[in-house]
């Protein structure tokens, strides 16, 4: 069944939080989604650009007292 | 008390050893009890793999006899951990005894899993094992000239690993008089060459002057050994004739297999550095979820935290001080020049130009780790 997880990178430099998208993604299953708090604003770009290049889905992100909160859903 | 540490590599080693020494009087009186079951009765220097490569060391030289590097009261079983009973405050071992305790600490490491990835086992040389480092070394010398590629899964332990290979492929062909000959071509996961954008802004320059092609955003997902390319996740490929790699990684499988957290990585307070949900397990080195850098300072200076925390349990009652996430980690940038990124939490590292002496300093702390494993360092 679909779960919600929750990727907390914040105050990631290395690996940071792309990384750790990364890495965690490749753990969930089909239909997941993933919430990625990051505390880099970087992160609100590079994050939908590499959901997107990849081919999974980007469902949105918010900004909430300077942590990023990121959501991906895992397609494929 | 009795205190079981799972574990004898950088983190349970130094975790034990500081304990030891903070509890000296309570182990000789027979009050605390300190335990550490391992796998292994050799202990391995695992950076030094990064020279075996290149046989600038021998494999002899990164191992040391585990029981060498305990103080004096601490009990060491070879023996793996099969089972964790963490409600009954016991574990099983492959021998089938069980031991109890009353605090628990876990650092159990994390792997290269190549086999994710489909013909990276077969097709690529890497250097996290003594066994591909030496595979590694020879096809090295046997290589007369091509496109040699870099490529990593992701997660990875040492995070410099991958520019520190590159920088070091790039001096050795040039010292074999072939730097005409070879082409290397380096490829990261994300957008920069490097997961600290401080790092990355130094090492893309070193890499253009150097002539070192690169690629960013390129996530291996399979390697085409009969057509010589791998391709990425990203949709782009590229092809090899040496493909060097550093395999994603999962922490061990007896940590999956007791459900003790996905891939191996195992849910931890990232202060206090307890197992979420429990207040007598803790966690350290690799196999955390934390995310920050798998690498031995981390374990360290988590050791050094728990060490502390854990006998002030049982002298105060509590712990006594947070882990700040602090990292420090040498960065190899060639053969005879280095430098280093240090960074915890809050402050992002800003890593200085390369020099011999760093490279040197690293080259004595190669030595100086078993003192350090001791403890005294
Ligand atoms: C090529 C290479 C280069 C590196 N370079 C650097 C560097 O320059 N700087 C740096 O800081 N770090 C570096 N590292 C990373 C560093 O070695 C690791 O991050 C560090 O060893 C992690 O410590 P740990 O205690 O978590 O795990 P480990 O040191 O891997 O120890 C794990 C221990 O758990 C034991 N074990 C496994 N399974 C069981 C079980 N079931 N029961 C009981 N015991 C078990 C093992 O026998 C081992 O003793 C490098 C690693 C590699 C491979």
């Amino acid at each position: 069944m679909a779960e919600k997880k929750v990727i907390d990178a914040r105050g990631s430099f290395c690996p940071g939080p792309l990384m750790e998208l990364i890495g965690w993604i490749k753990l969930a299953d089909i239909g997941d989604e993933l919430e990625l708090l990051s505390s880099d604003k970087g992160s609100a770009e590079d994050v939908p650009e590499w959901v997107k290049k990849v081919g999974h889905e980007y469902l949105g992100s918010r900004e909430e007292a300077g942590v990023w909160h990121i959501m991906v859903k895992k397609t494929k | 008390m009795k205190i079981l540490i799972i574990g004898g590599g950088m983190g349970g080693t130094i975790l034990a050893n500081n304990l030891a020494r903070r509890l000296t009087p309570e182990l000789r009186s027979g009050k605390v009890k300190i335990t550490m079951l391992t796998a292994s009765e050799k202990h391995m220097y695992q950076p030094g793999l990064l020279y075996l490569a290149f046989g600038r060391v021998t494999p002899d030289e990164l191992y040391k006899d585990q029981a060498s590097l305990l103080e004096p009261g601490i009990t060491l079983v070879v023996d793996p951990v099969e089972e964790f009973m963490l409600d009954d405050n016991r574990v099983k071992t492959k021998s089938g005894k069980t031991f109890d305790y009353d605090v628990l600490a876990i650092a159990t490491g994390s792997r290269p899993v190549p086999e994710l990835i489909p013909g990276l086992a077969e097709h690529s040389h890497t250097f996290y094992t003594e066994e591909t480092a030496l595979k590694m070394f020879h096809a090295l010398r046997a290589f007369e000239g091509g496109r040699v590629v870099i490529a990593m899964g992701v997660p990875h332990k040492c995070p410099m690993a991958p520019l520190e290979i590159t920088f070091m492929l790039h001096d050795y062909f040039k010292d074999r008089g072939m730097s005409d000959k070879v082409q290397l071509h380096y490829t990261y996961p994300i957008g920069r060459v490097h997961s600290l954008e401080n790092v990355a802004k130094w090492a893309a320059p070193e890499f253009d002057r150097l002539g070192i092609t690169y690629e960013t955003l390129f996530n291996l997902k399979e390697v085409d050994g009969a057509a010589k390319v791998i391709r990425g996740e990203e949709g782009g490929e590229t092809p090899y004739d040496l493909l060097i790699s550093i395999p994603a990684h999962r922490g061990m499988e007896v940590i999956e297999k007791n459900k003790l957290g996905a891939g191996g990585w195992i849910p931890t307070n990232r202060q206090q550095l307890n197992m979420e949900g429990r207040s007598n397990v803790f966690i350290l080195g690799d196999t955390t979820n934390i995310p920050i850098s798998k690498a031995g300072s981390t374990a360290h200076f988590q050791a050094d935290t728990l060490g502390e925390n854990i006998a002030a349990l049982y002298k105060l009652g509590a712990p006594v001080r947070d882990y700040d996430g602090k990292v420090f980690c040498f960065i190899e940038a060639g053969k005879d020049r280095a430098t280093y990124a240090m960074f915890d939490y809050l402050n992002p590292p800003d890593p200085k130009p390369p020099t011999k002496a760093v490279h040197w300093f690293k080259m004595a702390y190669n030595k100086l780790y078993w003192i350090s494993a001791r403890g005294l360092l």
